[in-house]
């Protein structure tokens, strides 16, 4: 999502100050849209993964049991398809919110795909890995990241293949009659595996190598809530970012991408919110490992 | 000669001889009939008077016609002995002659005589009983005929009128004379015996004479009389030769003639004067039996058991019209106590013979013959005095007290269900949750009890290749009630007739179960058919599981394709048989019972595709294995990358609460911070 983060108000500017740190005011990283997203896309995620994992492990007693917890599998099949709605609704809205961007700030899809913010991999997100790599073995320093880091990228991007390949998938077995007027039946039984194990991949991926990667690495631990929040400290975009931190002080436009810090309350009920996903994300990898590794049949 | 010249004189000649025969005859009848008419003479004397219908006399005041009919005498069996024959007093007397003496018949009849002088009706003549029969009372006098001349007095089809003179209601025998009996010849008539004679002219059915005899008729309570207890039989089987074939259940054979007081006798049963082709109201014993067992504090001297015998129940029971002594045999009513002779229980197989020979075939009367303690008898279902029909919602065996009944014994913990080993556990439980104890309970008698499918009487475990629970017999036995689902089994694959195999092949039990049967539609039978289709068919039953029915089904979905939602239930063929549900021809009906709009490609969906089979499935085993590669590279390569990460990570955590404590202790200066960090 390139650059859409810049334009975000401050929106607590009018309520009165917390005191301590929390009077500092912060770097705004994600639109409101972008974090609204974000949360509505763990939602939906986090229902189709339990719903769809207790058809693929439905030879685990865990899978009845969250299945009846779901109100039977009719009720589940029904939430597994209004997620999907909602997912597809998701990634619509954000494809408006991209072409929305490129009228406004992209005179041609080039420049977005090209610009400086844009979620697209470019060589320097190459010399960043390597950079990286080398880190790692204590070859070298650590990469000054800019904007989105590779990884991030990665993720982004694995979204847009997982919608594709999950989505068209799923589309075909909630509609066979419809689809197989076109396509073989034997091609439904093709686009279960397909869907299934696809599912599977973003699951665990997401609920092992992304948590890590964004929430849960050890410097922040417990837990980064800047893609609900929106903001991050000052230190940590100087931290994390240096290079994006340099480009906006350079074009002096730090100031204007800083916005009010939330309020504790507020706060406390993303960190709940997140505690939630991350658990239910957490359960899922624990009920996958033992489905695969235990009882796989 | 013309041939016609020869018969012509043929036919003259035989003329002859047929006329000379006639003459001859006819002067031969003549010459003969003279002696006769010769030694007619005194015959003809006595007639000269009593011929004329006027001769008469005067006795007592009264005119008295002494008419005899020349003409029926001239018929009579004693014409040829003449008048003086019989009136042997009036040889050579002088006419007009004196009152005659009485004619003794006994001086040719002598052996009648004898008999009737003992007899019942002799001794009243000798008693002076003015009512009492001569001979003449029967066989008339001077127009007596032969006994086998249907003209005579005393031809069967006319005895009951002859004894009837004395023997019908309103006659003065009838109401002066004490005889048991009443309606004697109203009840004759109407009795199988009567009507054969009397309505369908049978001349050889018994009469009053035959039971009675003619002449040696005594009361039924002296011992030489043929209506004695000990001789009716006799008496009886003069006719009914073979009776005992008929009745080997009810008395021993060898002892109905040698020892008829011990058991019932004919009368007992077949009501004299009354009998009908069908049981009668008896109980003349019943009295002396309930004259000690009407008792309620009578008791067994030997194990002090209730030997109390409640009328009103016997009366109301099904057995109401059977006498004690039919059921409880061996009674010798010559006892003061009847029943001292009795050395057997009670026997039911008397009667009801074709059940008692189920029965001892049954594992029930196998075990009795073993003196099996536990083997049930007769009375232990069916109760003893107080029996009742089946159909009597009282009875123990009514429909709906059935599995009660078999519980007192098959119940868990009961006695027979303790030495029971088989598979088959909670039986009377599981039956009553079952589709058929529901309806049973709900008043449904004609649903499945225990003995529908276990047979009453011929209850044999399911092993015995003659019980109606083996394997083999199963689909009949349902069959009985649902007969539309066995024609359409007996077509399907898992007929022996069908599929031609050898080994064991599913009857209706192994699916639907034996005692915890349910309805189809409810989810416990949905969620359970494929382990049970399953235990047969494994592979299958486990690919299925592989998709998405199977899957669904798993999670308790009930709605999803069943085993027999596709391949039929009763109706099971080889997919590759035209009439299959699968068939090319059927199969996108089939799919479409659940799929609307369901098309012959969508029935292309491999409902049974598994990704273990390269063979069968390569698309389908080379997907998932690709769809694997790329999950487990990811894993890998973000794996690595993560855990490469790691000890980074936990040094600059290390060093941010580095800073953090160095921030704490020195004075707070808003930039120092971002210098560390740089």
């Amino acid at each position: 999502m390139p650059e859409g983060g810049i334009l975000e108000k401050p929106s607590v500017t009018s309520t009165s100050l917390p005191k301590d740190e929390g009077e500092e005011r912060q770097f705004v990283r994600f639109t409101r849209l972008q974090r609204i997203l974000h949360i509505c896309m763990i939602v939906s995620f986090l229902s189709l993964a339990t719903t769809g994992l207790t058809l693929k492990f439905s030879y685990t007693r865990w899978a009845a049991i969250v299945s009846h917890l779901l109100g039977g599998f009719e009720s589940a099949g029904n939430i597994h398809r209004s997620a999907a709605i909602v997912m597809f609704g998701v990634f619509i809205t954000h494809l408006v919110d991209l072409y929305k961007l490129k009228r406004r700030e992209h005179s041609t899809w080039r420049s977005l795909v090209l610009g400086p913010g844009s979620m697209v991999p470019n060589r320097r997100d190459l010399t960043e890995l390597i950079g990286t790599l080398k880190w790692f073995l204590g070859l070298g320093e650590r990469p000054a990241y800019g904007r989105w880091t590779y990884w991030e990228k990665f993720d982004y991007f694995a979204v847009f293949w997982g919608i594709a390949v999950i989505g068209s998938t799923g589309l075909t077995l909630w509609f066979p009659v419809l689809f197989t007027r076109f396509i073989p039946g034997s091609f439904l039984n093709v686009a279960t595996i397909v869907h299934s194990d696809e599912a599977l991949l973003a699951t665990g991926f997401i609920f092992t190598v992304h948590f890590f990667n964004t929430h849960l690495r050890p410097e922040k631990f417990p837990m980064d809530i800047t893609v609900f929040t929106g903001r991050m400290p000052l230190e940590e975009l100087k931290r994390d970012k240096p290079r994006e931190y340099e480009a906006l002080v350079a074009s002096g436009k730090l100031e204007e991408n800083m916005g009010e810090p939330y309020q504790p309350i507020v706060i406390r009920t993303i960190r709940a919110f997140a505690w939630a996903a991350l658990a239910v994300g957490f359960s899922t990898v624990l009920w996958i490992i033992y489905a695969v590794l235990f009882a796989y049949q | 000669m013309t041939e016609e010249r020869i018969l012509r004189r043929k036919w003259r000649s035989g003329v002859g001889v047929v006329v000379v025969t006639l003459l001859a005859t006819m002067l031969s009848l003549r010459f003969s009939a003279r002696p006769v008419r010769a030694a007619d003479q005194p015959g003809a004397e006595c007639l000269a008077c009593h011929g004329d219908k006027s001769t008469t006399t005067t006795r007592g005041g009264k005119t008295v016609s002494l008419f005899v009919d020349p003409k029926k005498f001239a018929g009579s069996v004693h014409a040829s002995f003449g008048c003086t024959g019989c009136h042997a007093d009036l040889e050579g007397k002088d006419l007009p002659h004196e009152k005659p003496l009485p004619v003794k018949c006994g001086t040719c009849h002598s052996t009648e005589q004898d008999l009737y002088t003992k007899s019942l009706h002799g001794k009243a003549i000798a008693r002076g009983d003015p009512l009492a029969p001569h001979c003449v009372s029967c066989h008339g006098n001077h127009d007596i005929l032969p006994v086998k001349d249907p003209r005579s007095s005393v031809t069967p089809l006319k005895i009951p009128f002859v004894c009837g003179q004395c023997h019908q209601e309103g006659t003065p025998v009838s109401r002066n004379r004490e005889i048991a009996q009443d309606n004697i010849l109203g009840n004759y008539s109407e009795s199988i015996h009567g009507e054969a004679l009397m309505k369908k002219g049978l001349a050889v059915a018994p009469t009053c004479a035959t039971c009675h005899t003619a002449h040696s008729i005594l009361p039924h309570t002296d011992p030489a009389s043929s209506i004695n207890r000990k001789n009716i039989a006799n008496t009886c089987t003069k006719c009914h030769t073979q009776i005992e074939a008929v009745h080997r259940k009810v008395i021993r054979g060898e002892l109905w003639e040698k020892q008829a007081n011990v058991l019932p006798a004919c009368p007992d049963c077949h009501q004299p004067h009354k009998i009908r082709n069908v049981f009668y109201e008896l109980g003349m014993a019943n009295a002396d039996c309930m004259r000690c067992h009407s008792d309620e504090k009578l008791r067994r001297a030997r194990d002090g058991q209730s030997m109390y015998v409640n009328a009103d129940e016997v009366a109301h029971s099904r057995h109401s019209k059977i006498a004690c002594s039919q059921c409880h045999s061996e009674v010798n009513a010559s006892r003061v106590r009847a029943c001292e002779t009795i050395t057997h229980k009670v026997d039911c197989t008397a009667c009801h013979d074709e059940i008692g020979k189920q029965y001892v075939t049954s594992i029930h009367g196998q075990q009795v013959a073993k003196n099996d303690p536990n083997a049930p008898i007769c009375k232990d279902c069916h109760g003893t005095h107080g029996i009742l029909g089946k159909q009597d919602p009282q009875s123990s065996t009514f429909a709906v007290n059935v599995p009660s009944l078999c519980a007192r014994c098959h119940r868990e913990g009961q006695k027979a269900a303790v030495r029971y080993t088989g598979y088959q556990h909670e039986i009377i439980t599981n039956y009553t949750e079952s589709i058929h104890g529901t309806l049973l309970k709900n008043g449904l008698t004609v649903t499945a009890t225990c003995t529908s499918c276990h047979t009453a009487h011929h209850i044999l475990p399911r092993t015995d290749p003659a019980s109606s629970v083996n394997a083999n017999n199963v689909p009949n036995t349902c069959g009985q009630c649902h007969h539309g689902i066995e024609e359409q089994f007996e077509n399907s694959i898992h007929s022996k007739r069908v599929s031609g195999y050898s080994k064991p092949l599913p009857v209706c039990n192994d699916c639907h179960t034996a005692h915890s049967i349910h309805r189809t539609d409810e989810n416990s039978f949905r969620l359970n058919v494929m382990a049970t289709c399953g235990r047969c068919h494994e592979d299958i039953a486990k690919t299925y599981f592989d998709t998405y029915h199977g899957k669904v089904s798993k999670l308790g979905y009930t709605k999803a394709a069943k085993c027999y939602d596709c391949h039929g239930s009763h109706d099971v063929l080889k997919v590759t048989d035209p009439r299959s549900h699968l068939s090319r021809a059927n199969v996108a009906a089939t799919c479409g019972k659940c799929h609307e709009g369901a098309n012959r490609r969508f029935a292309g969906y491999l409902t049974h595709a598994t990704h273990h089979d390269p063979k069968k499935y390569p698309f389908i085993f080379y997907t998932f294995w690709g769809m694997t590669g790329l999950l487990v590279g990811t894993f890998v390569v973000g794996g690595i990358h993560t855990l490469l990460w790691l000890p980074r990570a936990f040094q600059m955590r290390r060093e941010l609460r580095a800073d953090e404590e160095k921030d704490a202790h020195a004075p707070e200066t808003p930039d120092s911070k971002g210098g560390t960090d740089a």
